[in-house]
């Protein structure tokens, strides 16, 4: 591992001042992507700014009847907080689903909004891969791509990114509240994660030295009823080759409201809004679901090893559509 | 490469910055404290084992994905492979050497041992730090849990059943009055 140097902070000015004014400064959260990145060689900071003495550990009601969720709360505490498991249990349940509890027990939210690809040639530090080393290359395009993406791909890059709470976080409209050298902004979550396009290395917008603060829930809404549902090569402990989150509201029969993310096929947590048009008014039976998963794959664009994936996500979006009408996790 | 004059003067100014040269660190490890003289990038798990001579923590895969090296921070199970050691100043860390009380192997040591629940044993220090936790958080209730929320050690020889089963001894003695 490169050497590094190491600093505490314990105000959001001072987080953001030292690595705003060390180009090769990042923040250390839970650790559990930049430790693995930079042992890899992926990730090369020389300067490591420990931002966990910072007061953004709280999840707290906010007036309109949404939460905060601080960037520093810990993905075990997020998932067991009455307030999330009751309200948006979608949310709960894509955090208890990914990794491990050592790990839920370090992670925080806003790291796991930032976690990087689990594509194995940016991983490896040396094949050719955009997002690593932009103009180099994409080894995964004719290579190993079981896992990557079918949606959202470009020439440049096809990998997904791996988070499972930041696909519940899509399908709820949440918004993420950071603090910059340029002051403080607030980015609708699905504005945060940016397509491949010819640069797959900008994977959000935050500017060097911005930190995110806090996650915004709107009201639960719908989100009350939601489901969380991760389909992958082992039961636990494993990143998903295909999850979707789902929640409906259903009357007389119809569809009156519908949310729908994917996560695992998309180069960015995938909010499903041709579905979620689609069964606006249609009746709540399975034939409207597939409908409404055709529609939203038919843009997808299979590779060699991945085509299986096309067919998993439309079942998927009709399991998971099915259990939410039903009345959710419960 | 080549030296950023802004990033050398926010340093300066910045007193908190260490390394990356050897730091005088001061680590609690199951209650005693240990001044050791440590690079920042090191991580807790080399710490612990090579510094400390701590090496009932175990090294599997160094990125996250075994749970040889679950050790407790401030009381709640983590990965050292995935912690930097100079983070952990300040904050109590508990290994496999901390568990027992006045030579007596903790219960859960003991519920091990009877069923068998290791081969070659080195999974088992990651095994019993996540297991004791297991109770603690509650996540002990049902078979599944157990099984969900153990799953972030693996167990190359298949100790499954055995570590399973101890599990539930040490819970059920705990819950009879
Ligand atoms: C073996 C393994 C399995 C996993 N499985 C899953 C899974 O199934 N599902 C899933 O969703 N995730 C999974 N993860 C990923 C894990 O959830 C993330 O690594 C974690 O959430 C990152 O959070 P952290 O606090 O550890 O971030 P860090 O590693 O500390 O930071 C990650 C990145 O974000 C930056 N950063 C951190 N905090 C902030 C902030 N507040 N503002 C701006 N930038 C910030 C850092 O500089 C760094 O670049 C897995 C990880 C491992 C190692
Ligand atoms: S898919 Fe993206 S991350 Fe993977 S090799 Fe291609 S450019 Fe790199
Ligand atoms: S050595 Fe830490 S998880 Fe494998
Ligand atoms: S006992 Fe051998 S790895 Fe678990």
């Amino acid at each position: 591992m490169r050497p590094l140097a190491y600093a505490r902070v314990s105000t959001v000015a001072e987080a953001v001042e030292i690595v705003a004014a060390d180009p090769a400064g990042a923040f250390l959260a839970g650790g559990t992507t930049e430790i693995d990145l930079v042992r890899l060689g992926v990730a090369r900071p020389d300067l490591l700014v420990d931002i966990n003495d910072l007061p953004l550990h709280d999840i707290e009601d906010l007036p309109g009847g949404g939460v905060r969720i601080g960037a520093l709360a810990r993905m075990s505490e997020v998932a067991r907080t009455p307030v999330i498991a009751g309200r948006y249990p979608g949310v709960a349940q894509a955090l208890l689903l990914g990794a491990s509890q050592q790990l839920r027990n370090m992670a925080s939210m806003g790291g796991n909004l930032c976690q990087r690809t689990r594509c194995a040639y940016f991983r490896d530090g040396v094949s050719p891969c955009n997002k690593r080393e932009p103009g180099s290359g994409c080894s995964a395009l004719d290579g190993l791509n079981r896992g990557h993406a079918v949606l959202g791909t470009s020439e440049h890059c096809i990998a997904t990114h791996p988070s499972d709470v930041a696909v519940a976080l899509v399908a709820f409209d949440a918004v993420v509240h950071t603090a910059g050298p340029g002051g403080a902004r607030r980015i609708p979550i699905d504005d945060f994660y940016l397509p491949p396009g010819d640069t797959p290395d900008r994977e959000n917008p935050l500017r060097h030295g911005e930190l995110i603060t806090a996650i915004d829930l709107p009201p639960a809404g719908i989100a009350e009823r939601s489901v969380y549902l991760k389909f992958r090569d082992r039961q636990s402990y494993e990143f998903a080759l295909v999850s979707v989150c789902a929640a409906v509201r259903v009357e007389d029969g119809l569809v009156t409201e519908a949310r729908l993310a994917l996560g695992g096929v998309g180069t960015k947590p995938w909010r499903s809004r041709l579905a979620e048009r689609r069964l606006l008014g249609a009746p709540a039976t399975a034939e409207s679901y597939a409908a409404a998963a055709a529609y939203e794959l038919s843009a997808a664009v299979p590779r060699r090893h991945n085509t299986f994936k096309v067919e998993l996500a439309q079942r998927a979006i009709v399991r998971g559509l099915t259990q939410a009408a039903r009345g959710g996790m419960r | 490469m080549g030296i950023d004059l802004t990033a050398e003067a926010a340093r300066r100014r910045t007193p908190t910055v260490r390394g990356p040269s050897e730091q005088p660190v001061v680590l609690t490890v199951n209650g005693t404290h240990h001044a050791v003289a440590l690079e920042p990038r090191v991580s807790l798990l080399d710490a612990l084992r090579d510094r400390l001579g701590l090496t009932g923590s175990k090294k599997g895969c160094d990125q996250g994905t075994c749970g040889a090296c679950t050790v407790w921070v401030d009381g709640r199970r983590v990965l050292a492979c995935l912690t930097l050691a100079i983070a952990c100043e300040g904050r109590q860390v508990t290994t496999i050497e901390g568990v027992a009380t006045d030579g007596e192997p903790h219960p859960m040591q003991r519920a091990f041992i009877e069923h068998d629940a290791f081969q070659c044993g080195y999974c088992t220090p990651g095994q019993i730090m996540s297991a004791i936790a297991l109770i603690e958080e509650g996540n002990a209730e049902t078979d599944e849990d157990i099984a969900e929320f153990m799953s972030g050690n693996i167990c190359r020889c298949a100790a499954y059943p055995g570590i399973r089963q101890a599990i539930k001894d040490v819970r059920d003695a705990r819950e009879r009055p």
